[in-house]
């Protein structure tokens, strides 16, 4: 598993999804990431890597605005979602985060049957007219989870009686039924064993098709197999950023190099 | 603590077969620990059975009463002189109207069943009869005007040094300075017990009934002092809950985390430890004083008690909404909710069986809290009528359960003492009865992870 082939990487001149100038994230005093300048492609899967603390998981929630609930937490910068500011005062975060999915780090379905899970996005967002589309859409979003199989006889069955891995491809079926155009997920295997982390990068891997990605990781293998971009993140920096293939092989930055090859974390 | 601490006895290359020192005071420490525990709740329960023997026995006493079955003679020469059952004319004849019948009627059964007395003057029943009889008496006769004429068979409640007799309170020597009653009295009520007459039942007035003079302990009945209490505690319900849950659900949610929202937490934390004496003397300054709401009424211990238990309620919802993981509310703004969606479709019904806990907690502290009732009125001789509807429920001088039993413990008749622990029996069943709700309901909107 270590030893898995880098993925052979096939970045097309693909369309800027979202567009970070000069991010900076201060937590009261603390200043938590620094100068951050980032172009996430369209229908690609990036992975932010570095070590604890250096700022990717905050990078991240501020993609979708989920650093608003913090009150200590402020902005700087510029992020756009296909060229439109989402920190512009007109922007609902509502609106903004049903198109910017999240998946966390630890499975949280909500405490209901698991067709009310995947069911509570599109019902708050009004996506269905009946009874009927909304079965459907559950179906579809449950298929591209990659879990219908597992739960299709039992809908009604509580989202938390799932296994770790079920419960967090249940996350991500709930995530994708609100059809978004971006999914972050926030380490979404950290809490997984290795047979599930297998089956939740697959499923990564097929969401690339529709999606843009983006995925926070721990893992380098795990970057490795699923993304095809990699982003460096140290002490609030980001340092690097490229082809996943061209980090793991031939980093620019000494930085990068001493982390990949485990001498700082 | 102590283990801690380095000793210099450090372990020594031993075998596991046996513990080292250190080991053994470790163990022996834990053991005495155990040993405190056991100690400390064995004490508790000791009291526990302690306090509930003493009330049960005290008490259980006020749940029965005696009665004596009495033929009466509505003598029609003296009930209704003109003739013709007229209610009006009727209802001129007052009390004191019909007290010689009944003691007509006593004496009468006594000499027919062959008792042999030194009384010789019916009169000389008035010891063994509650003064609330010829009201009794009464209200029928101006009912059934038609049986004026007849021989109506009452059962009557005995005066209280005749039910005091019964249960052991009175005895000959207890009454020698006693100028109701004397030692032939207490022969007659022997006799009147082997013929049957006169025996213990059940009292559904004492839990049912209004409010006695001081004068007539047999009487005096908790129940409408209940009904204070009931529509008091409608009052805290529908004020407390609303309020305190919209408060701490703001506070816990959506306020913003300044000097002004910590200045409010503190002063929250701060008026759940107020003495309930000064809710009262603020519901008196503020409700009757200043608002001029009716003095007495329950309406004004209703919002006294609701400041009281607003606190109570605020800081277990609080905490209640803080046991709420943080990933529920991640989840729910993550697939697009509104932070009001969040709460009220995901983190309310995870916090309701502590937030529903907590209510009930605070509305049984409510139920029980007498002080403040003090000072706006409602203790005293008030409560001698029924409400006669919701409004007057709210608004018409009344009392509550503990300041009945507060006004009954206070006067003199040793009678009153029984019923002060028969009425505490009646508000420790309602406070049972509202913490195994609280546990029910707990139970059922308990959702697993």
């Amino acid at each position: 598993m270590y030893d898995a082939p880098l993925r052979k990487t096939d970045v097309e001149a693909q369309t800027t999804k979202i567009a970070a100038r000069d991010v900076q994230v201060y937590y009261g005093d603390t200043h938590a990431i620094k100068d951050v300048s980032v172009d996430l492609l369209d229908k690609t899967v990036t992975s932010f890597i570095g070590p604890s603390g250096c700022g990717k998981s905050t990078f991240l929630r501020c993609l979708n605005r989920m650093n608003d609930t913090i009150d200590i937490c402020r902005v700087e910068g510029l992020i756009s979602l296909d060229g439109q500011d989402i920190y512009e005062k007109r922007v609902d975060p509502v609106q903004l985060r049903a198109k910017v999915g999240m998946v966390f780090q630890k499975p949280n379905p909500f405490p209901k049957s698991i067709y009310d899970n995947v069911a509570y996005g599109p019902k708050i967002h009004g996506m269905a007219r009946n009874k009927a589309e909304l079965d459907e859409i559950v179906e579809k979003a449950l298929r591209r989870g990659a879990i219908w199989d597992e739960v299709k006889d039992r809908l009604d069955a509580p989202g938390t009686g799932l296994s770790g891995g079920q419960q967090q491809r249940l996350c991500i079926a709930r995530a994708v039924a609100t059809e978004p155009e971006v999914l972050l997920m926030d380490e979404p295997c950290s809490a997984l064993d290795p047979i599930a982390t297998a089956q939740v990068e697959e499923l990564i891997d097929e969401l690339r098709e529709q999606y843009s990605v983006v995925i926070v990781t721990h893992s380098m293998q795990q970057a490795a197999r699923v993304s095809q971009k990699t982003a460096f993140f140290h002490l609030g920096n980001l340092v690097e950023y490229g082809e996943t293939s061209q980090i793991f092989t031939n980093p620019t930055d000494p930085r990068t190099e001493s982390y990949i090859t485990g001498r700082i974390g | 603590m102590t283990d801690a601490t380095f000793s210099g006895d450090a372990p020594k290359a031993s075998g596991l077969l046996e513990a080292d020192a250190r080991t053994r005071r470790r163990n022996a420490s834990e053991r005495r620990f155990r040993m405190y525990g056991l100690a400390a709740i064995g004490a508790g329960m000791f009291f526990l059975v302690v306090l509930l023997t003493a009330i049960v026995s005290n008490g259980i006493g006020a749940f029965q009463q005696t009665f004596i079955e009495v033929p009466v003679y509505l003598d029609p020469a003296k009930l209704d002189k003109n003739g013709g059952r007229d209610p009006a004319q009727l209802a001129k004849v007052s009390t004191f109207g019909y007290t010689p019948l009944i003691q007509t009627g006593l004496y009468q059964q006594v000499r027919d069943a062959g008792i042999e007395t030194g009384y010789e003057d019916a009169r000389d029943m008035k010891a063994l009869i509650s003064a609330s009889a010829a009201a009794q008496v009464r209200d029928f006769a101006i009912a059934n005007p038609d049986r004026i004429g007849d021989t109506v068979t009452f059962r009557i409640l005995a005066s209280s040094r005749v039910d005091g007799y019964l249960k052991g309170r009175v005895s000959r020597d207890s009454i020698a300075q006693d100028k109701n009653i004397d030692a032939g009295h207490l022969e007659l009520v022997d006799a009147l017990r082997e013929d049957g007459a006169l025996r213990k039942r059940f009292n559904w007035d004492f839990i049912l009934g209004a409010d006695a003079s001081e004068s007539r302990a047999e009487q005096a009945g908790l129940g409408v002092s209940m009904l204070g209490s009931l529509f008091m505690m409608l009052v805290v319900l529908f004020l407390a809950l609303p309020i305190g849950v919209a408060t701490s659900i703001y506070l816990e949610e959506f306020a913003p985390t300044n000097w002004m929202t910590d200045f409010i937490e503190v002063n929250i934390s701060n008026l759940a430890a107020v003495p309930s004496i000064v809710f009262g003397i603020l519901g008196l300054a503020v409700f009757i004083q200043f608002i001029h709401l009716p003095q007495s009424a329950p309406i004004v211990g209703g919002l006294t008690l609701t400041l009281m238990t607003l606190p109570t309620i605020v800081i277990s919802t609080r905490a209640a909404l803080k046991a709420v993981p943080p990933s529920i509310r991640d989840a729910a703004l993550g697939v697009g909710a509104s932070k009001m969606q969040s709460v009220f479709h995901h983190v309310l019904p995870l916090a309701m069986p502590g937030i529903l806990t907590g209510t009930i907690i605070g509305l049984a502290q409510a139920l029980g809290e007498t002080a403040p009732l003090l000072l706006i009125g409602m203790v005293g001789y008030i409560a001698t009528n029924y409400p006669d509807g919701v409004i007057s429920g709210f608004l018409s001088p009344n009392s509550a359960m503990p300041a009945q039993i507060y006004e009954w413990a206070k006067r003199a008749d040793p009678a009153y003492y029984e019923r002060a622990w028969g009425g505490i029996i009646v508000l420790l069943v309602f406070l049972l009865i509202m913490n195994v709700i609280a546990v029910i309901l707990r139970r059922k909107f308990e959702r697993r992870w």
